[in-house]
């Protein structure tokens, strides 16, 4: 494993921050697999495990003006926002005091106030979403961004290319990041996509790219910070590559036989959780403390999962409700 | 009153509600520089500029969505469909997105946001530019669906559906918008979901919407001469749907003929029929007819395209039918 020592304390307690929040990720979806398994959780489930410094540190990038468009594998990136596990673990069990009321699920997470954007479950789809999101800041004359992520498999429809167009020839404020996994569902990129490297599509708009390797959290912030700057200059869109890894299936239904179980173990090394741990401890930090860190989140995770658990349904007059809007 | 054309009618409700709300804005493909393919946004480009009249590239799917996202964050977006048979390759933003935001995020996000253009079927345009697809929104909780048939209605209810905070599909009719009507010159909306009594009769409702509704008429007066008294009921919006107006028609005449322009499968008539004889059976003393398209495809050649299309005869025949 390649390490970076974080420098001062400054980068030290910022690493812990971010490792802080991984783990919370990473937690709260081994709490949600449990739940899910025994029945508690229904419909799709779709873990981030793995792909955690992508979403930490993306959006370590970004102020509390800027937005979050995310797909159906949004609880990484929820979190990541700082929402509270309580309300996002209730909506995973489909409860009325869920982050959606209930009405999402584990694909559409959505935070209003925290502009975190939803989670949607229609591959690319959203990205012109992101795309309208950012038009409107700039038609307010906000220097607000959006970041919108994505999987590699959303490459390929016609919502990417529309979307980057339109944001291109706008300037939009939006960074477009492609959280390469290399499977789409059970489809490898290789069979899917004809330029394997995804950020060189953005030649096609004339948009700034970049790609990097998505274990190294700090790294993914710095280089996340330096397209939201650019947005927010007016310079417009940038689209990010982040290679990464996806240790579960595409879904908690998906045993993932279509990989090696080397390939696994093999990215298993990159687990960016162990390298923030590993640079922490060369920036001074004790064993000890960091697995007190890691028991009090999974005090937090246990909380989460009493009140998803001990909440109440929605409802049954939820049913009609917020079909429509109320009137202006 | 003003005599105005439909076209202009719907402008004027832009254009005013614009002057009103800046954070309304329209966009699509040739409404600027163009002055809108069917005309219905001249002059507006330089009333409000390019950056609230906005010329897109063609790519439906990305400026709907661009629509949808920026409604989330408090924009009023028009998007204009240069006509709606090119709604389909954006028919994801609009169900996925639009109809589902408020609902899926738990009441966080209403959708003030109309889709707007023109829709329906005729001039010899062929199978892919000649179809209503009313039915295939209304058919969507989330949306509303409105399809005026006059200039005055155009413009009242452009202007409440620019109001209302729900993603609104909004149908124009491409062969009505040279046609003119009486518009008041004062200020006025039409709620959505209240439709009108276009022409009084006691033998038979004739329930219909937006162009069909000159075939209606032109049956209508045809009947007339041989002592057939119809009534019209122009529902205006399919969602939300003026019921009652329907059963107290229906409950006056005992007779219901629903005339659209769309196909009959799974059509909106459908929908209409069974409300009536759920709601209204024991007023029936006839089976609910229909008047439709044709089941095909448009075809290009005019004696077929005629025969696809439904007509005041085909109508005045149903209702004879109706009435022996």
């Amino acid at each position: 494993m390649v390490s970076s020592i974080p420098k001062d304390s400054q980068s030290v307690s910022e690493l812990k921050e971010f490792y802080r929040q991984m783990v919370l990720i990473r937690k709260f979806e081994e709490a949600a697999a449990k739940a899910y398994s025994v029945g508690k959780i229904g419909g799709f489930l779709h873990l981030y495990i793995g792909q955690e410094a992508v979403g930490v540190g993306s959006i370590a990038a970004l102020t509390p003006k800027d937005y979050i468009v995310s797909t159906y594998r949004d609880h990484g990136h929820a979190l990541a926002r700082g929402l509270n596990p309580k309300p996002l673990m209730a909506e995973l069990f489909g409860k009325g005091t869920g982050i959606s009321k209930g009405n999402g699920g584990s694909m559409h997470f959505f935070d209003r106030n925290a502009h975190f954007m939803g989670g949607h479950g229609i591959v690319g789809g959203h990205i012109s979403l992101a795309a309208g999101i950012a038009f409107a800041s700039k038609f307010k004359k906000e220097d607000s961004v959006t970041i919108c992520f994505f999987g590699e498999g959303a490459a390929n429809i016609g919502s990417f290319h529309e979307g980057l167009n339109l944001a291109a020839i706008w300037k939009l404020p939006v960074v477009f990041i492609c959280e390469n996994n290399h499977y789409a569902m059970g489809t490898p990129e290789y069979r899917a996509l004809a330029v394997k490297d995804v950020s060189v599509r953005a030649y096609a708009y004339d948009m700034a790219r970049d790609h990097i390797e998505g274990d190294e959290v700090r790294k993914v912030r710095d280089h996340v910070q330096v397209a939201v700057e650019r947005a927010r200059r007016g310079e417009g869109p940038t689209l990010i590559e982040v290679s990464t890894y996806r240790f579960r299936g595409h879904s908690m239904s998906d045993p993932a036989k279509y990989r090696t179980k080397e390939e696994l173990e093999a990215y298993k090394k990159k687990d960016p959780l162990m390298r923030a741990r590993h640079e922490l401890e060369l920036g001074g930090i004790k064993t000890e403390e960091l697995d007190k860190m890691d028991l009090e989140i999974q005090t937090q995770i246990e909380e989460a999962y009493e009140y998803a658990e001990t909440s109440p349904e929605p409802p049954l007059s939820q049913l009609h409700k917020h079909v429509y809007a109320e009137d202006k | 009153m003003a005599i105005l054309t439909y076209r202009e009618a719907l402008n004027r409700a832009m254009v005013e509600e614009m002057e009103k709300d800046p954070s309304i804005y329209l966009m699509g493909e040739e409404v600027g520089h163009y002055q809108g393919a069917y005309k219905v946004s001249q002059g507006m480009l330089d009333k409000f500029g390019e950056e609230r009249v906005i010329d897109t590239p063609i790519s439906e799917n990305g400026f709907a969505g661009i629509g949808v996202g920026s409604a989330m964050v408090g924009l009023r977006p028009i998007i204009e469909f240069m006509t709606w048979n090119f709604s389909l390759v954006a028919i994801d933003q609009i169900i996925n997105s639009a109809a589902k935001m408020n609902y899926m995020s738990g009441g966080q996000f209403p959708m003030p946001i109309v889709f707007r253009g023109a829709g329906g079927a005729g001039g010899r345009l062929g199978a892919q530019h000649s179809q209503a697809f009313e039915s295939w929104y209304a058919h969507c909780p989330g949306l509303k669906v409105v399809c005026p048939a006059t200039p005055k209605d155009a413009y009242g209810l452009l202007k409440s559906s620019i109001r209302d905070n729900n993603p609104t599909i909004f149908i124009e009719s491409e062969v009505l918008y040279g046609s003119k009507g009486e518009v008041p010159e004062q200020e006025y909306t039409i709620p959505l979901g209240l439709g009108e009594i276009k022409r009084k009769g006691t033998d038979i409702t004739l329930i219909t919407w937006s162009r069909a509704l000159g075939f209606a008429e032109e049956a209508a007066s045809i009947l007339e001469k041989e002592g057939i008294s119809v009534e019209i009921v122009d529902l205006r919006s399919l969602r939300p749907l003026d019921e009652n107006l329907i059963y107290e028609s229906v409950k006056k005449t005992n007779r219901a003929v629903v005339v659209e322009e769309g196909w009959p499968v799974a059509g909106f008539g459908a929908q209409i029929a069974y409300l009536i004889q759920k709601n209204a059976f024991a007023y029936l003393d006839h089976p609910v007819e229909r008047v439709t398209q044709m089941d095909v495809p448009m075809s290009y050649a005019a004696n077929l395209e005629r025969m696809s299309l439904p007509n005041a005869t085909r109508v005045a025949d149903t209702i004879r039918e109706m009435l022996q």
